[in-house]
């Protein structure tokens, strides 16, 4: 099978991780939709390490894993806490931090 | 052994000014204590300089190496140079320093900073000593300044009136002029002869090119007019009377103005190489000696009266300083006996405000003569001696300078013989003012004579200036004292010396007759309705006016000018830079919306565009 339709299917779930990140203003699909970003870079990590024939996409698969794992952890404690004090989730209503 | 000289001094300064109020009690005879040993110093190796031959008479004294520049030729000694000229200066500096010395002993006695007048007269004999010992310009340079300090201290000793603290200032940056133009010559000497000594330089300068003593020479005269008080950097010396007067005595007439001419006499090699120099300090001379009289003859402050006549006696040196050999060792003759009979006369003046209250308004003095016995006899002897009646001191250099100046031209001559005329003139007029005609005092004056401690430097002083002329010039012995060190040449000039001799006592006569005519009867306040030239000269023929239109004022509007061009253009340059970056960056902060998602959607752009221009530069 060519490698060609993976890093498509790559391509069309980055691409829609990235609007999902734009569009939506849910923190948690934000969020989800970063973790749809990193898988689709971790897919065509793969699919690449498949077709150069070694080990190094693999590897750099299992650190974006690794990454996204803390990541979560640290994200979903923050968003916790933005709710418990604002009662929403809304990413456009935390917008103090600016000039 | 000379060293001892500039160390005593020195040290008795440094002790008055460091321990102060402490020292307040035997400060002063510590002063004179070293004082008086410098003097007996300096007698002493002048003895021992007349015992050696001629020949064997001059000697250097390295004490040790000053300043050494390793990997250059930069090497400056620490030296002493003891030879015929500067021992006479060592004499006349210590022999007149020390009897003022004494004479503030009672000038001074009520004054409550007097511990730190005597340290500074100290300090000033110390670097007086220094200029003329020093073998080197640069260590004459270290004299020179050190003298300026001086005097720039003891105008300004009664820094609580402000003429005074005006008048400091002002000869401090008038002699600063003249500086500019001594470190100018010695950084020249040094680049074209590579050394800055005496010695090396007399002995390269007759095989360098002709404008490097025309050069060096015009920034030493520079240099003699600050310190002397030659045209046209005289104006610091009328006001620099504000001072006490044992200090315009010692500083301001003996000793401090005449490093000028000390300075051109020393520097007898380049003057000799270039002519145009040599007449460049004739006319510097003669003009001096001009307005000075005619300054003198003008002013009824008899200190400022005395001041003129200061100027004018250095323009005599300058002026036979200029002629050369046939003129250096008169110069110096004349600056000797002018020592004597100036110091004697000023002494005179401090001792006639001492009985008059402070007065300086010769139109307020007048038949002082009965009440003031000394300071009348002694002062007479001071007049005698200034106009140059035989057997006083002043005839025998001045007469010798008309003589000189007249085989050098007719016109020098000329101008030195009505010079006389005018000296004659205005002595006469202070003389009648101050100590004969009507008593004009002022209310509760009682004039009394000064105590011993006054009246006796001032007969000792005019003892000298009655004998040393003719003690000098007996058998010439003063030209050969003098000739290995500056060099002499028997002047020619045009008359017979003895008929030029009558014609300068007939223009002296006629002066004092002048002067007595004109001064039978003397209005208590200056008369106002007087001819311009008058006028002229009782503003210093306009010298203030004329530093302040040409130099003050153009000075003054340079540095506005200059303000406003730092603060609009170079100031304005950079303040605009500033505030364009700041009206940008107020501007972009703008972007910082707070929305987490426009920073994603810049993100994201912006990774489109990078990833773009990848794939273009690949393609």
């Amino acid at each position: 099978m060519s490698p060609n339709a993976y890093l498509v299917l790559s391509g069309i779930i980055f691409s829609i991780g990235a609007l999902g990140v734009l569009l939506r203003r849910n923190a948690i699909v934000a969020f989800m939709s970063i973790e749809l970003m990193l898988n689709a870079a971790n897919l065509a990590f793969v699919t690449s390490a498949r077709v150069w024939g070694n080990l190094d996409g693999q590897a750099a698969a299992f650190f974006v894993m690794v990454v996204a794992a803390a990541e979560v952890v640290v994200g979903l404690a923050i968003i916790v806490t933005i709710f418990r004090t604002r009662n929403s989730a809304s990413v456009d209503e935390a917008s103090l931090l600016r000039w | 052994m000379i060293a001892l000289a500039i160390a005593l001094p020195a040290l008795s300064a440094a002790l008055l000014l460091s321990l102060g109020r402490r020292t307040n009690i035997w400060g002063p005879y510590l002063s004179i204590a070293a004082s008086t040993s410098a003097f007996l110093v300096g007698l002493w190796q002048f003895l021992l300089m007349t015992n050696r031959p001629t020949e064997e008479r001059a000697s250097i004294t390295t004490i040790y190496e000053w300043l050494v520049v390793p990997g250059t030729n930069f090497k400056i000694n620490f030296g002493l140079q003891l030879d015929q000229l500067s021992v006479s200066f060592v004499l006349l500096i210590t022999f007149v320093g020390t009897l003022i010395h004494i004479y503030s002993l009672g000038y001074m006695s009520h004054d409550e900073n007097k511990r730190r007048f005597f340290a500074y007269l100290n300090l000033f004999v110390a670097a007086m000593l220094l200029l003329v010992l020093a073998d080197n310009y640069l260590l004459l340079y270290v004299g020179w300044e050190g003298v300026g300090l001086a005097s720039y201290l003891l105008i300004g000793f009664w820094q609580h009136k402000p003429s005074a603290a005006v008048a400091a200032k002002k000869a401090f940056v008038a002699n600063r002029v003249g500086d500019f133009g001594l470190s100018l010559a010695i950084m020249m000497m040094f680049i074209i002869f590579g050394s800055v000594s005496f010695i090396d330089v007399n002995a390269s300068v007759s095989g360098s090119p002709s404008w490097v003593p025309l050069t060096i020479g015009l920034l030493l005269l520079l240099a003699a007019c600050g310190k002397s008080a030659q045209f046209p950097l005289q104006s610091w010396l009328l006001d620099a009377m504000e001072g006490p007067t044992p200090v315009s005595a010692l500083i301001h007439a003996a000793t401090m103005v005449t490093a000028g001419v000390y300075l051109i006499v020393r520097s007898a090699s380049i003057f000799n190489a270039s002519t145009f120099a040599q007449n460049t300090v004739i006319v510097i001379g003669v003009i001096s000696l001009l307005m000075g009289a005619v300054i003198g003859a003008a002013k009824d402050d008899i200190k400022k009266s005395l001041a003129g006549s200061t100027m004018s006696q250095i323009g005599y040196m300058v002026l036979a300083a200029g002629l050369g050999p046939i003129g250096y060792v008169f110069a110096i003759l004349h600056l000797i006996t002018h020592g004597f009979f100036k110091a004697v006369m000023f002494l005179g003046a401090g001792s006639v405000m001492h009985a008059t209250n402070d007065n300086v308004d010769m139109r307020r003095f007048g038949g002082l003569s009965k009440s003031m016995i000394f300071t009348t006899i002694t002062f007479f002897i001071g007049y005698l001696a200034i106009i140059g009646i035989p057997p006083f001191a002043g005839f025998y250099s001045k007469d010798h300078i008309i003589e000189a100046a007249l085989s050098h031209s007719w016109a020098a001559g000329i101008a030195a013989l009505f010079g006389a005329g005018l000296t004659a003139f205005y002595m006469t007029r202070m003389v009648v003012m101050t100590f004969f005609s009507k008593p004009r005092w002022e209310e509760k004056v009682h004039p009394h004579e000064s105590p011993i401690s006054m009246t006796l430097p001032m007969i000792i002083l005019s003892i000298g200036a009655a004998t040393i002329g003719i003690g000098l010039t007996q058998n010439n012995v003063f030209e050969h004292w003098l000739e290995p060190v500056t060099g002499f040449s028997e002047p020619h000039p045009p008359l017979p010396i003895l008929t030029i001799t009558y014609i300068t006592l007939g223009v002296v006569a006629l002066g004092v007759i002048i002067g007595i005519s004109l001064n039978r009867k003397i209005p208590k306040v200056a008369p106002t309705k007087v001819t311009l030239f008058t006028t002229a000269a009782r503003n210093d023929l306009y010298g203030d006016l004329l530093n302040e239109t040409l130099l003050m004022r153009p000075g003054m509007k340079l540095s506005k000018f200059l303000t406003i061009f730092d603060r609009g253009v170079i100031d304005g340059f950079y303040s605009g830079l500033g505030l364009i970056t700041g009206s940008i960056s107020s501007r972009l902060r703008r972007s910082e919306t707070g929305f987490v998602r426009s920073y994603a959607l810049s993100i994201v752009l912006g990774t489109a565009i990078l990833v773009l221009a990848i794939l273009v530069v690949r393609l």
